[in-house]
């Protein structure tokens, strides 16, 4: 378990002062000016040192993708955009940071911002955070009273940040989506490359980074790299916000280290598993669009990135969705399909075509209304969508249904016969097709 | 240049090439459908996927990656990509079911059947079987005006249609509304869109979601004979293919011509051919007790004769109209003068362009395609929207790349932004006295476009205003030995052939008005578009193809062809010379206007030295060499444009205005069409038509 000394979202739960005041006690904003005097060069070496992965469910490393940013502007302003638009089901971290430890993002914003060379973030929030972005919002103005940031502040470092408010769309999520709808666009992803780091927002270099990812920058910087890369295993290092939702006793979410595993994970903050850990089915280890992983398979799993890849699945954003054996397992991975049908931006033909044939076959697999070999259809419908999009939303729709079949197959089959054998010609009259 | 291996062939392209082109280069196809090199790149139709080695484990689209985004091998060796592996193949099979998965399978009923892309490659690069067993999207047709229909059920959200109107036609009017499944494209208030250039989509959409309205269950394309020809409707001459069923046009299809039309036509040039089955003058009339009674070709060649035994040769005349062609005019030339006049004209409107002062002075210099070299524009007089919307794109297309555009005169909206400088003469006077800011990025310009359209031409003062114009070219050093930046804009196809063969009065200050006031008996070759009340007491003969004013005025109708029923050349406002191919005969005894002038002749006493269309030529080229070379300008000569400078004379206040009226009906043709008299109808209205 993760000593509370290495935590760095310290107030998460919201108990503590949320205010500037109290953000500080806690150690927000402590020596910021001292770490932007050490220069661009360093932060950017310190963060590649850290190991710290993307969190926002691809797990690019962070100091990398900073890296990338021109050194010399050629004319053009750079920008950090935040991505808090937060939609995957089961991930529920960002709002968190937003709602109780906003100043941790902000800081970070400043020092992302200065190792990139950024003059301004825009922080994209999800539409239906309205509370999260007043308090998000509570929080910059608080920063910009105290002259923390925007023109001539404390810090030495000339930074502005918007707060912007998303409407809604899980599309906008992915990068280029959420900049185009940034830019007052319909919210569709473009196409790579050039990547944001060279065109980005307004056609000027951009780095697009999570929430989570920017908000643990100050710590990391504060304390040093060495520190973070402690915790966790190789290439896994840091701390990591967990969410535990589902059929665990105490849903919640908590910050632990890296490459714990499932078992100490729901024991020391899940409370268990509900009805004891026989009574479990099957996990989704890292938000909707992760495969679908089997009890026996997760048990002693170390909840990371390299650990889950080698159960086929992918550590995603660590909302670890956990299902108990009442759980309709088709039925929960159809809703999630019926989710990507629904969130599909139509702009590319395999996901808006494939997105719907695959959920309404799903649909007939809950009741078990198919032949056998539409199973292997299905997957090879999910396989035609697999990688053949322009974003990852088509992977993220398909992914979900293939470890369904990999892991389940057999109540497919059982479900399929026992639609077959109870099945008698209820409706004799053909109906037209709509 | 850059190295590329396509399916192991290497070959070596430009940069800036996608690896679709790259792979089109080697000769490998890539099947595609939302990518058009016109257009800007969408990549969402995910049917051009190829395999890139060494990339990712998954294909990449063909259309949206640049050659140079490839990094080439370890040891320095080009980039590879296939287009034939099992991989390429699995993902074209994959993406090619997905398209028809919602696709509804009505080709019999289907208007695109026999050229719709999606059965095209369907064929090529799709499975022969359905897996789809669920029930197929519907999706409600859309009024988007009188001349494209849709079956929005058949859309493949390719996006073409949508970035045609927003980038070349310059309307936001077409969009992708919703999402996921549920995306359908629509003008979303279902209103008419309002572009001149809209037919197009027509071509773009690779299915049958939107298809010609006027067209609808009229004919299938194989059984259509296609017939390669040139547009009459402005005077930019666009390349058309006219495709007939019998002898009836069925509809009219842009061709390429990279130099002209680029692969555009106005909707005019499009829908136009409702316009050649009605009103057609199919026999000759003669007046008799006021009233038109049909006659015989004999019995109206004699009351020809009669009337010009008893017409003193000076007072004969002749005005062609603007859809002539070349022959028909150099012949009714050859008549007049063998009869002992030179009292004719080919400006109807009365424009003050004439041959005496050089090609130069009436041709658009610069050519269509030197369009794209422009760094500043300036359009005096014209709203090439209308009068040439073809051409009208091409400033558009510059003008997205940030030239700047200036306009002098009250014309309207462009479709693009420009700098009004002002409405009349006299603004155009300072300017050409070197004030004002424009002048300043004329002059800094390295390749200054001065269009001079007919608006500001067909005033009194019209030579005073081509003079000035003139002066401004010569000031801001629009013409020097490499570029001639001064353009004139015409509005009939006939007019730059009429001035090359010298169809008009001698003197450069006669005009229309002088050969109508001094003519007793009058030919007119297809001139419809003035007044006719100006002809007075004269004895009228018309030649031509309609039922139109000319016709109710005449006292002698002799009928003719229609630019799709005669080979006539055409030369257009840039001076280039054109050929017009007969694709099915004119109505009942019509016959081709050459021939109708050289049996005229024969009557009359006056034998004109021809028997055949290439005999006509031949002595027309003879006397101009330059009509010989077909799609090809003879320039005209810089320093005309010098001697032109020094054309003076008053200026008027009135502002320069358009001098076309009504866009759809511009000509006899237009005018008998339904289609154009209902988008006509439509545009008086402000577009506001309730939706069906």
């Amino acid at each position: 378990m993760l000593a509370d000394k290495d935590r760095i979202f310290t107030n998460i739960y919201g108990r503590y002062d949320k205010s500037l005041a109290g953000a500080m006690s806690r150690g927000c904003w402590d020596g910021t000016a001292g770490i932007i005097a050490k220069g661009r060069e360093w932060i950017v070496n310190e963060m590649k040192a850290s190991g710290l992965r993307g969190r926002g469910g691809a797990g690019f490393p962070t100091g990398l993708k900073w890296s990338f940013m021109p050194k010399v502007s050629d004319g053009r302003p750079s920008y950090l955009v935040v991505n808090a638009d937060e939609s995957e089901p089961g991930t529920c971290k960002d709002r968190e940071i937003l709602r109780h430890d906003p100043h941790t993002l902000v800081e970070g914003c400043l020092l992302a911002g200065f190792a990139m060379g950024a003059v301004a973030a825009y922080i994209y929030v999800r539409g239906e955070f309205i509370r999260e972005r007043e308090a998000l919002q509570r929080a910059i103005d608080e920063a910009y009273d105290a002259k923390l940031i925007g023109k001539n502040n404390k810090n030495g470092y000339d930074f502005e940040i918007y707060v912007h408010h998303g409407a809604g769309a899980y599309i906008c999520g992915e990068e280029t989506a959420l900049l185009e709808s940034l830019e007052g666009k319909k919210g569709q992803p473009r196409l790579k490359p050039p990547f944001p780091a060279n065109m980005g927002l307004y056609g000027c270099p951009t780095t697009v980074n999570n929430v989570e990812s920017i908000a643990v920058a100050p710590t990391i910087l504060r304390r040093g790299a060495a520190w973070f890369s402690s915790i966790g295993r190789p290439n896994n290092v840091g701390t990591k916000l967990f969410m535990l939702v589902g059929h665990v006793n105490t849903p919640c979410v908590v910050e632990e280290a890296m490459g714990i595993t499932f078992r100490e994970l729901v024991e020391t903050h899940g409370g268990g598993i509900r009805g004891g850990w026989d009574n479990l089915l099957a996990v989704i280890p890292g938000g909707a669009s992760c495969p679908v992983v089997k009890a026996e398979d997760i048990i002693d799993c170390p909840m990371d990135f390299d650990g889950l890849r080698e159960r086929k699945s992918s550590f995603g954003t660590a909302a670890v969705i956990v299902m108990d054996k009442s759980t309709d397992i088709i039925k929960a991975i159809a809703r999630l399909s019926y989710f990507f049908k629904h969130e599909s931006c139509g702009q590319c033909t395999p996901c808006r075509e494939g997105t719907g044939w695959m959920w309404r076959v799903m649909e007939r697999l809950v009741r078990g209304e198919a032949q056998k070999r539409e199973i292997d259809m299905l997957l090879d419908v999910t396989k035609q969508v697999e990688g053949h999009t322009i974003c990852a939303l088509g992977d993220a729709a398909a992914w979900p249904i293939q470890g369904l079949i990999r892991n389940f197959r057999p109540e497919i089959e059982r479900r399929i016969d026992e639609f077959t054998r109870n099945s008698h010609n209820v409706t004799p009259v053909l109906e037209a097709a709509e | 240049m850059a190295k590329i291996k396509v399916d192991g062939k290497e070959i070596e392209v430009p940069d800036h090439y996608t690896l679709l082109q790259a792979a089109e280069e080697a000769g490998a196809e890539v099947p595609r459908f939302c990518f058009h090199e016109r257009l800007s790149i969408a990549g969402n139709c995910r049917m051009c996927l190829v395999e890139v080695k060494g990339g990712p484990p998954k294909p990449a689209a063909s259309c949206a990656m640049n050659v140079r985004d490839l990094r080439p091998g370890p040891n320095g060796e080009a980039p590879e990509i296939f287009t034939n592996t099992p991989m390429v193949k699995k993902a074209r099979e994959g993406v090619m079911e997905f398209l028809l998965i919602n696709h509804p399978l009505d080709c019999p009923i289907c208007d695109q059947g026999g050229e719709c892309d999606l059965q095209d490659q369907a064929m090529a690069f799709g499975v022969d079987a359905s897996r789809y067993k669920e029930n197929k999207r519907a999706v409600e047709d859309k009024y988007i005006g009188p001349l494209v229909k849709t079956v929005m059920t058949r859309c493949i959200h390719c996006t073409r249609c949508v970035r045609f109107t927003t980038e070349v036609a310059g309307i936001s009017e077409l969009g992708l509304i919703g999402r996921g499944e549920d995306a359908e494209i629509t003008t979303y208030l279902e209103q008419a869109m309002t572009s001149e250039l809209q037919g197009n989509v027509i071509d773009l959409c690779p299915v049958g979601a939107l298809t010609s309205r006027p067209f609808a269950f009229h004919a299938r394309p194989w059984e259509l004979t296609k017939t390669e020809s040139i547009d009459v409707m402005d005077a930019v001459g666009s390349a058309i293919r006219v495709d007939t069923r019998g002898r009836e046009v069925m509809r009219i299809m842009p061709r390429v011509n990279e130099q002209v039309n680029e692969e555009w036509i106005s909707d005019k040039t499009r829908f136009i051919w409702d316009g050649l089955r009605t009103q057609r003058l199919d026999r000759p009339y003669v007046r008799k007790g006021g009233k038109l009674q049909p006659v015989t070709w004999p019995e109206a060649f004699a009351v020809i004769k009669e009337a010009v035994d008893r017409t003193a040769p000076e007072k004969i005349g002749a005005i062609a109209g603007d859809l002539s062609s070349v022959e028909e005019m150099y012949a009714l030339k050859a008549l007049l003068a063998s009869l002992g006049s030179a009292n004719i004209d080919c400006r109807q409107d009365g424009t003050a362009l004439h041959p005496s002062h050089g090609r130069a002075s009436y041709i658009f210099n610069p050519t269509i395609e030197g369009i794209e070299k422009a760094d500043a524009v300036l359009i005096i007089g014209s709203n090439p929207r209308f009068e040439a919307s073809v051409l009208n794109a091409r400033i558009r297309k510059r003008w997205r790349q940030d030239v700047p555009v200036a306009v002098i005169g009250d014309i309207g909206d462009l479709r693009y932004d420009y700098e009004q400088l002002g409405a009349g003469a006299e603004t155009l006077k300072d300017l050409a006295g070197g004030a004002g800011k424009f002048f300043n990025v004329l002059k800094k310009a390295k390749h200054p476009l001065i269009i001079v359209g007919q608006g500001a031409l067909v005033r009194g003062d019209g030579a005073a205003v081509l003079g000035q114009a003139a002066k401004l070219a010569q000031a801001v050093g629009a013409v020097t030995p490499e570029w001639n930046g001064f353009a004139v804009l015409h509005t009939a196809a006939a007019r730059v052939g009429g001035l090359d063969v010298g169809f008009v009065p001698q003197d450069a200050r006669r005009n229309v008005a002088d050969v109508l006031e001094s003519s007793e008996l009058l030919f007119l070759l297809g001139a419809d578009e003035f007044d006719m009340k100006r002809t007075g007491n004269a004895f009228v003969v018309y030649i031509g193809t309609h039922g139109d004013a000319g016709a109710h005025r005449a006292d002698v109708i002799l009928p003719g062809s229609t630019y799709t029923e005669k080979f006539g050349t055409y030369i257009n406002t840039e001076g280039r010379v054109q050929q017009t191919s007969r694709a099915g005969f004119a109505p009942g005894q019509a016959k081709e206007d050459w021939a109708v002038i050289r049996a005229l002749s024969d009557v009359l006493g006056h034998k004109l030295p021809f028997d055949s269309l290439a005999q006509l030529r031949a002595a027309l080229r003879a006397e101009y060499p330059h009509l010989a070379k077909i799609d090809h300008i003879a320039h005209g000569d810089a320093a005309d444009i010098a001697r032109l400078a020094k054309l003076g004379g008053a200026l008027r206040k009135p502002p320069f205005i358009s001098s076309m009226g009504d866009f759809y009906l511009t000509n006899p043709i237009a005018r008998a069409s339904a289609v154009m008299a209902e988008c006509s109808a439509l545009a008086r209205n402000g577009f506001k038509q309730a939706a069906e």
